[in-house]
């Protein structure tokens, strides 16, 4: 059989699919013949990133499950016997740990990248939206995730966490006890968290990340430049300035992964805990309701928001502020009414309140990885002020910029 | 845009650098996880001095002979003293309940103390301990205040006595603090003999924190290495496909 | 010029997926290999002793070792003697096709000819089979010369573990590795050196 012969074979099987299930209309619409601006910088490697971390993690979620049990009486030592007794247990587990404080820093660019550029404002608004609705799935699948080893980290921070109901006005109280079906953290609070941890958010993550990627197909990518490529197309119909997603992006992203690999897997073979950033020293303590950790304090991708809860006096209004500040990032298209999306034709004023913005949100990040003096505890209640601030001055700002076409000119083509 | 990416590498660099600095002054421990001799001379001494009252229940005695380098006949002669069979983990004869009763609180497990702790406070933890008549158990300790522990290396180090300081601050409030220590008694082991079998113990506990860390470094510069040629391999492939979009 | 740009493009692509490939490759033998058993079932399913000091010749004593029945037959002199004779009767006669030590590939199929120590399960499909020692007709078996029958699908052994033409089982009985310590002890799951 030569092979012509047995591409024809090929041929043939792909049409008796494709009569049942669109294969190759789902390859074309999805990457063959997906135009993608040609422009694509750094920034855009995170997306792909980001998927590849949600596969990491679900693979070795379930591969970690085969070997854990959710008992408080025995998850602490699981967690050794997966770090000594399971054969290769210690990397399985360490890419699932690494794998999570990895997913939120390629999310946090990835989401960076769409204040750099816009990517946010009509027409891809539930683009953004979805993609916040996946950013919070992750804080609290990453939150759930973090109580089942059964330190003693674990223990207070499934505390404080579920303590944050108690503020609610009037049913605080029976609230936090049946979120934790105990009158205290236990066997049966590890229980549903598990089960939620493994079931429910994992499913409810995958199907968000399938709608913010047939959300974005439908409006098409944006780009560096901020200029609507599908304005402008060839005699064939296809945008000026776009290339088939394959194989131009999936060789690209392939490059991006084998480089976000070396890091990945440079901490997970060098420097695991990341000198206790990544996995935390009071987390090989086993769990021990009677005494509280020195400094008790979330992981680092929870710390900007665990800072502005510390330093509002009062927890209801502490609580408030700190949910308050990841909900008006869903409202950021309507803040943001700038014709402009690139920073690169805004004016000094957006990049200067920009830069202000991510200061104040990576110093709270490190204020609230810190023991929390007065000192600290001001420079605290300053981001906080300064973080909000960017929403207001943003409201206002879009809105001059709108009306006084205050930016400079956009050309029509792409750049660079 | 660059401006961005130099302001957020020198947050997190700035970062980094705090968080990786402890608040509390610790002798650094200069522990070398790569020394066979010294992990295998601080598992004589932990389990000569330290398991009589604290295990190391995750810990296996043929996995540690394994990645010691010993055979099961040497483990048996030097490391096993208690019965146990080679495939067992160590445990201490004490109960939690003799324990709480001998100390006041049961010596906890040490398996992953020096994931806890960190080689550097067990070290200086091991060299803090001072007589102190003041204290049930006759033991202080300069880093852990209070500690319940005995120092049970005392025949090795020797006896010292704390000498301390009296300051008054500008608002008259006297503070003590320790000023430095007074051998009144020698040991068998000299100074700087003493802190190399401290060192070693210390070696060993952060081995026993963490076995997979022996195979993790040796597998390190191979996987990086692959990485690195197929992410080259990768970038020229890249550059080959993006010669056509202009 | 195009087709030098198709050539190098083709090399590249072939040597980034066969570098990649390899790559997975690597990455999937940690998965595939946590699913061994791990130590702590291995310490589990150590060499276990075995004392038969008061077993009387004609009796049956039953160990577990790693969750699996062990048995241990004193054999009398006129069970062994019967063993020559069954040959023609047996599938594997010589063990040429079942699984045991070296050292039990014989006609007793043991260290010590006195004493027979088997995994007591079936190697059909896993029943335990009872033993039957007495030398009399049974209703399974007319000839019967002593030995264990599966009542699961009527498997039939000798005292020696060799399995009965006519029974669905295929191989004879499993000898695990076992030592002597000592007269009337055993080890089982571990062999002398030099033996293995």
């Amino acid at each position: 059989m030569g092979k012509a012969a047995s591409k024809n074979m090929a041929g043939r099987l792909l049409g008796w699919m494709d009569e049942r299930l669109p294969v190759t209309e789902f390859w074309n619409k999805h990457l063959a013949e997906y135009y993608a601006p040609k422009n694509f910088n750094f920034w855009y490697f995170f997306g792909s990133l980001a998927l590849l971390m949600l596969v990491n993690q679900i693979l070795t979620g379930i591969w970690l499950a085969m070997h854990y049990k959710p008992d408080a009486n025995q998850a602490f030592g699981l967690i050794e016997y997966i770090m000594r007794d399971v054969p290769w247990g210690w990397l399985i587990r360490y890419l699932h740990t690494t794998g999570a404080s990895m997913f939120f820093v390629v999310v946090y660019l990835h989401m960076f990248r769409a204040f750099l550029y816009g990517s946010y404002k009509k027409p891809r608004e539930l683009v953004w939206i979805i993609g916040m609705l996946i950013y919070v799935a992750l804080m609290a699948e990453a939150f759930l995730g973090y109580v089942l080893p059964w330190g003693n980290m674990s223990y207070w921070g499934a505390k404080v966490i579920t303590s944050l109901f108690g503020v609610i006005p009037g049913y605080g109280e029976q609230i936090v006890e049946w979120v934790r079906g105990d009158y205290l953290i236990s066997d049966a609070t590890l229980n549903r968290f598990f089960a939620l941890h493994v079931v429910l958010i994992p499913f409810v993550l995958v199907f968000l990340v399938i709608l913010h990627l047939a959300a974005l197909h439908q409006v098409g990518s944006n780009n560096p430049d901020g200029v609507d490529i599908k304005k402008l197309k060839d005699e064939n119909d296809k945008p000026l300035d776009g290339i088939p997603f394959h194989p131009y992006y999936t060789v690209k992203d392939i490059f991006g992964v084998g480089f976000f690999l070396i890091i990945f897997m440079g901490i997970i073979l060098l420097k695991p805990d990341l000198g206790g950033l990544f996995l935390e020293h009071d987390n090989y303590v086993p769990a021990n309701p009677m005494v509280t950790p020195e400094h008790i304090k979330p992981v680092w991708y929870f710390t900007p928001f665990y800072a502005m809860l510390r330093a509002i006096p009062d927890p209801l209004w502490g609580a408030v502020v700190m949910f308050s500040a990841i909900i008006v990032l869903f409202f950021l298209p309507w803040i943001d009414v700038s014709p402009v999306r690139s920073i690169r034709y805004r004016k000094w004023p957006y990049k200067v309140a920009l830069a202000i913005f991510t200061i104040s949100f990576v110093g709270l990040g490190y204020l609230g990885l810190q023991s929390g003096s007065a000192l600290q505890k001001l420079m605290a209640q300053i981001f906080t002020v300064l973080y909000f601030g960017y929403f207001v001055f943003l409201y206002f700002y879009s809105r001059y910029e709108a009306k006084h076409h205050y930016y400079k000119p956009i050309p029509e083509r792409v750049t660079h | 845009m660059n401006r961005f990416i130099l302001i957020a590498a020198l947050a997190l660099a700035s970062f980094a650098a705090q968080a990786s600095s402890g608040g509390e002054t610790l002798e650094p421990a200069n522990t070398n996880i790569r020394s066979k001799a010294s992990l295998i001379n601080g598992a004589k001494y932990f389990m000569a001095y330290c398991a009589g009252c604290h295990s190391l229940q995750y810990q296996r005695y043929n996995r540690m002979a394994k990645d010691l380098g010993l055979t099961e006949d040497e483990l048996k002669k030097y490391l096993i003293f208690t019965g146990a069979k080679p495939t067992d983990t160590i445990q201490t004869a004490m109960t939690p309940e003799q324990g709480e009763k001998f100390f006041g609180k049961a010596p906890p497990d040490l398996t992953v103390i020096a994931k806890a702790r960190g080689v550097d406070w067990l070290y200086s933890y091991l060299l803090g301990f001072y007589a102190d008549p003041e204290r049930p158990i006759g033991w202080n300790n300069q880093v852990f205040p209070n500690a319940s522990m005995p120092h049970v290396l005392w025949r090795l180090e020797g006896i010292k006595v704390a000498e301390f300081e009296t300051h008054t601050d500008d608002h008259g409030i006297e503070t003590r603090t320790l000023a430095h220590f007074k051998k009144v008694r020698e040991g068998v082991m000299d100074e700087e003999e003493y802190r190399r079998t401290v060192r070693d113990i210390v070696n060993f506990l952060d081995y026993t924190g963490e076995p997979a860390q022996l195979i993790r470094m040796r597998l390190a510069p191979w996987v990086l290495l692959f990485l690195v040629v197929f992410t080259f391999l990768a970038y020229l492939l890249k550059r080959e496909y993006f010669k056509d979009v202009h | 010029m195009t087709e030098k740009v198709n050539s190098n493009r083709r090399n590249l692509l072939i040597a980034t997926s066969v570098v990649g490939a390899v790559g997975v490759g690597f990455a999937a033998v940690p998965f595939i290999k946590s699913w061994l058993p791990s130590e702590r079932a291995k310490a589990a399913g150590g060499p276990v002793e075995a004392d038969f000091s008061k077993l009387e010749p004609g009796q049956m004593l039953q160990v577990s070792w790693r969750g699996q029945p062990i048995f241990i037959v004193h054999r009398t002199p006129e069970q062994l003697a019967v063993l020559p004779e069954l040959n023609p009767r047996l599938k594997d006669p010589l063990s040429d096709h079942s699984i045991q030590p070296p050292f039990a590939k014989n006609i007793h199929r043991s260290l010590k000819p006195e004493y027979w120590v088997g995994v007591g399960i079936c190697t059909h499909l896993g029943c335990s089979p009872k033993y039957v020692p007495d030398m009399v007709p049974q209703p399974f078996d007319e000839q019967w010369k002593g030995g264990f029958y599966c009542p699961c699908h009527n498997s039939r052994f000798d005292v020696a573990g060799r399995v009965f033409n006519g029974s669905p089982a295929g191989t004879n009985l499993v000898i695990p590795p076992y030592m002597y310590e000592g007269e009337t002890k055993v080890i089982i799951g571990q062999m002398a050196e030099g033996e293995a």
